[in-house]
């Protein structure tokens, strides 16, 4: 039994988390309780996911079958390095969220809390069994559960008419995906006879050339609609901001993620005959996402907004690693693939700690303040200095600042693409520098989205929302631990590329080279390009120190106290500071086309700028025109008028007959 | 089925006699304007049928299908235009029928309906022997002259008939090109239509309440928009 211990492990901490939730359901009468146990108990959980992943990576693959509710589909479970390396990513993510929960949902009411319980943790169990999951039926199942879990999650504060309709948005999109997801497998399943079977005998598929990239193109399709991929984005920048504050954290952290460890399992191991398109494919999905993304960042109001948009950003550049690491092993180039996989897997952890603590962070700003509208926020610092410093950490590991651990994966993701002139094919490697110089604009505008973030919210003098508090213990020890995972992510990335060594093992047959210690980290040679965090910590802290003691030594007297951020004009209004659209304004004149911007009056005869989404007047408006104009026409048919029924029924009786005579 | 040798001299020409008043008949209703004319006419075509099942059971001598005729001329010539008759009582439509289409249209697009027919059945008799050739073809082409009866009508109770009539051709089919069914589809065809006409009958009445009028035109108002 030793053997198989992180499976049996893993299903005794979903099953765990299922029975957490039912009891939490039934001791709603008691909502103090409840929370209270509840919500730490699934933090045990969560560790106890992490540990099984933790132990996944290094076991040997495992699976278990169970007997499902049809002789030919059993459930079937399995846990190999790449579902072991996800389980510690939703683990731990879910390990300080739940702490979080324990203090945030302190005034839900009771009824409301049980359900809460219910859904949130059949969110978890959902996701924990998308990564199990070892057949399509199974996978499927799970992917349904987390899908519709999540859905009820979002529309938790179901009275407020958006909030319902960014449910319905994210529900519409996800049942779209995961229709194309089941289609993908219909033709992959179809083609190696194997419905019931494990997904290591889709591998043996054989596949056309033609059904092969359809079965990618669903899947990619039906993936990507949950990853927030560019045309398909719409439900995310609406559903984050509607859910509360863990459970955006939850989504946009873990959920995403669920996403590319489909893109990872079905399209990276099940289909190996790859089209030499795909990368390319992938490569610029993910680059239009990832810019695309960023630029709405920068221009958003609302703390949330914000993230979500990010969100997008961050899994568009998973995605252009993703795709390079198509493109290379379709030139077999698995060595420079591994690295590529390496930069996603790494970013998509690192997304989901800063994220996390982001998102964890604004539903403190939300209870302590009553607001996350950026143009009514600020000064937060003096209020809330802790969250304050957790929230600075996140956004420079989110701006990809060294020595934090946005910097480590985005570093790699470069490397990655200067080895590209490599590749034997000379219009690829001409073109993909374009593509890095693209991802280095995303990663710097992410930057600059990030001083707004924290600047305005942070920074500067309240705007509107005065009294605010710090947050709970729970809020606080949460963000605290996802601020130490992001340092230590950053500090000591070897250690993780250790890790990730057996999982780029099992996708491409080998992982990365051995690294010649654990401060340094060289990815391909010491020659080309190597990063020590640890020592450019030491010189940044050491240079940073020793200046500001020479400026207060030598310039630090008289001192003159203004008001901060006001370039030392006495600043009389808070109204005379920089204002969230404001900040953007640069951006909103330099890409002002993708921007369609109205002015609205509002109620005080003030003029607004409203910058609404340019793929939904582009794309779904207009679609959603043909959808209308088609179904007026068919209710043309619909008279009300029984003879021209029976007409119909008349007329399709006789075309028949005459065509089957 | 093997006929006895001397059914052949009389009993299929009558059959086949009986198959062509089937047809009149149709082409009767489908001319038909008064509703109570239609209900007799319906009731006609009943004891044809029961005459054609009786001719068949002679024919053959299969002792179920005398059975069978004596059900179907119970049920089909005496008790449905009874309650048909009552039900007009009841219900007080007026007499006349309102066609969509002018008759002789009607009467034209019936023939065509007729030829169609033939040509479709062509195949059928050919593979079913001397015996009963026409027959499929006659059957068919009352169903669809039934058909065509209910959609150029707007009284609801013309439809009644007219899924009746369809009914008959139905199982004249199944009786003269077959030489008898099975007893059981037999009663099952027959209860499927008895259920039919039962719904229909509460279709009415709360179409009347409703309503106040036959009219089927009046349901397009409850269409959605």
């Amino acid at each position: 039994m030793i053997s198989c211990l992180p499976l049996d492990l893993a299903i005794g901490a979903l099953l765990l988390w299922l029975g957490l939730g039912l009891s939490g359901f039934l001791l709603g009468g008691w909502p103090t309780l409840a929370r209270r146990l509840i919500f730490p108990l699934s933090s045990v959980v969560a560790l106890l996911l992490t540990i099984a992943g933790f132990t996944a990576l290094t076991a040997t693959p495992d699976n278990l079958l169970l007997r499902g509710p049809l002789p030919a589909l059993p459930w079937s479970f399995q846990t190999d390095p790449l579902s072991g390396y996800f389980l510690i990513l939703l683990g731990s993510l879910a390990f300080a969220v739940s702490l979080f929960s324990t203090g945030y949902f302190q005034s839900l009411p009771g009824l409301r809390l049980r359900r809460l319980l219910l859904q949130y943790h059949g969110f978890l169990l959902g996701m924990g069994l998308v990564l199990l999951a070892n057949n399509v039926f199974t996978f499927l199942v799970a992917w349904e559960i987390m899908a519709l879990t999540s859905y009820f999650l979002v529309v938790t504060e179901h009275e407020e008419a958006d909030n319902r309709r960014a449910g319905f948005l994210y529900l519409l999109i996800a049942h779209l995906g995961a229709l194309a997801i089941l289609l993908g497998f219909v033709v992959l399943a179809g083609a190696a006879m194997a419905q019931g079977g494990p997904f290591s005998a889709l591998l043996h598929a054989s596949l056309s050339p033609f059904w092969a990239s359809t079965a990618f193109l669903l899947t990619f399709f039906g993936f990507g609609a949950k990853a927030g991929l560019l045309p398909l984005h719409l439900w995310l920048p609406e559903a984050h901001p509607a859910a509360p504050a863990p459970v955006s954290a939850l989504m946009s952290g873990a959920m995403l993620q669920m996403a590319f460890y489909g893109l990872l399992r079905v399209d990276f191991l099940c289909l190996d005959a790859l089209a030499p398109w795909w990368g390319p494919l992938v490569l610029v999905a993910g680059l239009a996402t990832a810019l695309f993304g960023v630029l709405f960042a920068a221009i958003q109001t609302d703390m949330k907004r914000l993230l979500a948009y990010s969100s997008i950003e961050n899994m568009g550049l998973i995605l252009v690693a993703f795709g390079l690491a198509l493109i290379f092993r379709t030139h077999g180039l698995n060595a420079l693939a591994a690295l590529a996989l390496a930069a996603a897997l790494y970013h998509a952890l690192n997304h989901a700690f800063f994220k996390g603590l982001l998102f964890l962070g604004s539903g403190s700003v939300l209870h302590g303040t009553g607001s996350v509208a950026m143009d009514r926020l600020g000064g937060l610092i003096r209020q809330m200095p802790q969250t304050a410093f957790f929230m600075l950490l996140g956004t420079l590991a989110i701006a990809g600042l060294p020595p934090l651990n946005g910097f480590v994966s985005e570093w790699l993701l470069l490397q990655a693409f200067l080895l590209s002139p490599a590749l034997p094919q000379s219009t690829l490697s001409a073109v993909l520098p374009l593509a890095a110089s693209g991802v280095v604009l995303a990663v710097a505008l992410a930057a600059y989205a990030m001083v707004k973030f924290y600047g305005i919210t942070f920074l500067g003098q309240p705007r509107g929302a005065r009294h605010a508090h710090e947050a709970g213990r729970w809020e606080r020890a949460a963000m605290l631990l996802l601020s130490i995972a992001c340092v230590f992510l950053g500090l000591f990335p070897d250690l993780l590329l250790r890790l990730l060594y057996p999982v780029l093992e099992e996708m491409l047959g080998q992982g990365l080279t051995a690294q010649p210690g654990w401060w340094w980290l060289t990815p391909i040679s010491a020659q080309r390009a190597s990063y020590s965090p640890v020592l450019f910590f030491l010189g940044m802290a050491a240079t940073l120190g020793l200046s500001f003691f020479m400026i207060w030594r030598f310039f630090g007297r008289p001192l003159r106290q203004v008001a901060i951020w006001a370039c030392g004009f006495p600043v009389r209004t808070p109204a005379m500071q920089d204002s969230p659209l404001g900040f953007a304004q640069p951006l909103l004149r330099i890409f002002a086309p993708l921007y369609p911007t109205e002015r609205v009056e509002d109620a005080d005869s003030r003029w607004r700028l409203r910058v609404g989404d340019p793929v939904y007047r582009g794309l779904y408006q207009p679609l959603n025109r043909i959808a209308f104009w088609l179904s007026a026409q068919v209710l043309r048919l619909q008279r009300g008028r029984i003879t021209l029924y029976l007409l119909y029924s008349f007329l399709t009786l006789l075309i028949l007959l005459a065509i089957w005579r | 089925m093997t006929i006895a040798a001397q059914g052949l001299t009389w009993g299929i020409p009558l059959l086949r006699l009986l198959a062509a008043l089937l047809l009149l008949l149709a082409f009767a209703m489908l001319a038909q304007r008064r509703l109570l004319t239609l209900i007799h006419l319906l009731a006609w075509q009943g004891v044809v049928l029961a005459a054609g099942t009786a001719l068949v059971a002679l024919l053959t001598g299969q002792a179920e299908l005398w059975f069978s005729a004596t059900l179907t001329l119970a049920l089909k010539a005496i008790l449905i235009p009874m309650v048909l008759h009552r039900l007009l009582r009841r219900l007080q439509v007026r007499g006349d029928v309102e066609a969509v289409l002018n008759i002789p249209v009607t009467l034209l697009a019936g023939i065509a309906l007729v030829i169609f027919a033939f040509s479709l059945a062509a195949p059928i008799s050919a593979l079913t022997g001397t015996v009963t050739r026409g027959m499929v073809g006659i059957a068919l082409a009352a169903v669809l002259l039934a058909f065509l009866m209910m959609i150029t009508r707007h009284k609801a109770i013309s439809q009644v008939v007219g899924f009746l009539a369809i009914d008959n051709g139905l199982f004249f089919a199944a009786t003269s090109a077959t030489l008898g069914m099975p007893m059981v589809v037999e009663l099952g065809v027959a209860l499927d239509a008895l259920i039919g006409f039962v719904i229909l009958g509460i279709f009415f009445f709360q179409m009347r309440e409703t309503f106040d009028s036959m009219d089927l035109r009046h349901l397009e108002r409850i269409r959605e928009e």
